[in-house]
């Protein structure tokens, strides 16, 4: 069943407004954090095992305890470069609910001390970037930001930063070079940006999504918050279900839920004569799971793992048996191609090699060892640059081949799909 | 020779002074010009920009070259993207690129005789449970089927 916490009002229009929000118990749990000790908030974010809904799931609380305590003024920035394809839930975020956002933050800012915000929204989402400029402009007129908010003593700045286009400002430290003024490019950690960040000061980069939950913790308390999920996945959780169901959308569910309930039942199951044949859990960077799996695994971190992959970004991707497995993993593999930044070796040349190898087998010029090559660069690209994107690049590639390989067997050898019977040749990716 | 609007200029000195570094400033504005230069930034803009915000431009060209969403040449009113990745492509976003080729005569990146649109393949939107979808400049369309993804482009014409 869904169970909806961060999501309760996201079908009333007026919980755009903040006259809206406020009727709905807006700003009640601000005004309740701005007399708790900065301290106890911390602490509470990591006694309620909040993770970072973004992608990597570490813990929010933890991130925030990793700033140094030397005076010097820190940033908080949110992440809503929301780019992982499959994944759509942070746009819904604050299309339907701009308001839960700055405060979730300013209760962050307040936690961590930090006197300005950005939100870093993606250049695309101009919904998102209308609705959160309007509400920050009500907040502003409204005495929630700027000097002394709610005769707290604290002072906070917050604004809105637009992205131009480029999956890979997503990574916190490129979107801290983007911020600058740069290119978007990830830097080397250590150190990390809660050590020096943006500036170089100490900045604290979280997820849309994770900063609105933190509003709730304060509202329900660490027990509250801990009633849905799992011990080690703590709370609800949006998830973005796309692909071949019958009702794609974003649910939010306790974690923990098994994947087959949010498939087969809320998001209505397969289509007519379908048969479910794989799922990409968390976002297209994390690997595949078969249909199998899928309808074992469970919607948390831990259940995830064992299987080998990731909860990520919550972006369920699922795959009917009408699709050819060489052609999606060719979808992928031009993508990750073209959003390397081009800054290590192992990324920009490997990505590549991958999107020309799987290319070739699609239009039928690859032979049979090409597979040991896509296995042997994927191989060589993990663990081996500055940021994840080039392992996001080779988890796909090697997970696809795994557990597909007769599939990119059978085309090379048939030089057609073993599904369509065509070839791809003609498909423009 | 390229020049902004006087709020165009007004704009960029706010910019400036926006955020805690000039260099921020530099995406805003590059977005400032492109939206008066017909929807892409050419090089002489970049040398006035650069003369009006007072950075390099190397700066500025490093960041116009490195985001999608700067168009380094002329393009169509419309510019129409229309989303390939993987949830869309399962829902037929490649099909429907290839009809809008059709429909409008033109390859990818080309502006049709009219000069009314330019046609994109672009990477996830964001619109994975509505898809198939594209992007008209600032808006998004979806759950289209070739038919009403022609019929709202010509509507936008």
């Amino acid at each position: 069943m869904e169970t909806k916490i961060l999501s309760e009002h996201y079908d009333k229009p007026s919980f755009k407004t903040l006259k809206g929000y406020k009727e709905l118990s807006g700003y009640e749990d601000l005004a309740k954090a701005l007399k708790m000790d900065p301290k106890k908030i911390i602490e509470d974010v990591k006694a309620a095992g909040l993770r970072g809904r973004g992608g990597a799931g570490f813990p929010t609380g933890v991130k925030w305890g990793f700033l140094p305590d030397n005076g010097e003024p820190r940033y908080l920035l949110c992440n809503a470069d929301e780019g992982e394809p499959g994944t759509f839930k942070d746009r819904l975020m604050m299309e339907a609910a701009p308001h839960q956002l700055i405060e979730g933050m300013i209760i962050s800012a307040f936690a961590i001390g930090s006197k300005k915000s950005y939100i870093y929204i993606r250049g695309e989402y101009n919904s998102c970037i209308r609705s959160m400029t309007k509400a920050l402009e009500e907040a502003y007129a409204d005495g929630l930001l700027g000097k002394n908010i709610m005769g707290s003593g604290f002072d906070h700045d917050m604004d809105v930063y637009v992205g131009a286009g480029a999956y890979i400002c997503g990574e916190e430290t490129a979107m801290i070079s983007s911020l600058e003024g740069l290119k978007g490019q990830p830097k080397l950690k250590p150190p990390f940006p809660a050590i020096e960040g943006y500036l170089k000061k100490p900045t604290i980069v979280n997820n849309v999504e994770s900063l609105a939950a933190v509003k709730y913790i304060i509202r329900d308390g660490v027990e509250g918050y801990r009633k849905y999920g799992t011990e080690k996945s703590a709370g609800t959780k949006l998830f973005s279900v796309s692909g071949n169901v019958t009702k794609p959308g974003n649910y939010e569910i306790p974690l923990g839920m098994s994947m087959k309930e949010l498939i087969m039942d809320i998001a209505g199951g397969m289509k007519p004569g379908r048969k479910l044949k794989a799922v990409i859990p968390g976002g297209s960077s994390t690997p595949i799971l078969t249909a199998e799996e899928a309808l074992k695994v469970n919607m948390d971190y831990e259940s995830m793992a064992e299987l080998g992959t990731f909860l990520g970004s919550g972006a369920v991707i699922v795959i009917d048996d009408s699709n050819c497995m060489v052609d999606l993993l060719g979808v992928l593999m031009h993508f990750y191609h073209h959003e390397s930044c081009g800054q290590c070796t192992p990324c920009r040349e490997g990505t590549g090699w991958l999107n020309k190898l799987v290319h070739s087998i699609l239009k039928g010029e690859a032979k049979m060892k090409d597979l040991e090559l896509i296995n042997g660069i994927s191989n060589h690209m993990m663990g081996k640059t500055i940021c994840a994107l080039s392992d996001a690049a080779a988890m796909p590639a090697l997970s696809f081949l795994k557990k597909f390989r007769d599939e990119f067997e059978y085309y090379i050898k048939e030089g057609r799909s073993k599904v369509k019977g065509v070839s791809y040749a003609e498909v423009n990716h | 020779m390229f020049k902004l609007s006087s709020e165009g200029e007004a704009f960029v000195q706010k910019e400036l002074k926006r955020y805690e570094t000039k260099r921020s400033a530099i995406i805003p504005c590059l977005y400032k010009v492109q939206e008066e230069n017909d929807g892409w930034v050419s090089p002489e803009a970049v040398e006035y920009l650069s003369g009006l915000m007072d950075l390099p431009s190397a700066w500025i060209n490093e960041v116009l070259k490195f985001y999608t969403m700067f168009n380094q040449k002329p393009i169509g009113k419309l510019h129409v993207q229309v989303c390939c990745n993987i949830s869309c492509a399962m829902n037929g976003g490649r099909e429907l690129a290839n009809h809008l080729n059709k429909e409008f005569n033109i390859k990818d990146g080309e502006i049709s005789a009219d000069g009314n649109v330019t046609i994109s393949r672009a990477e996830c939107l964001g619109s994975c449970g509505t898809a198939p979808m594209m992007q008209v400049n600032d808006n998004y369309y979806e759950d289209l089927t070739p038919e009403s993804a022609v019929k709202t482009i010509k509507g936008l014409m």
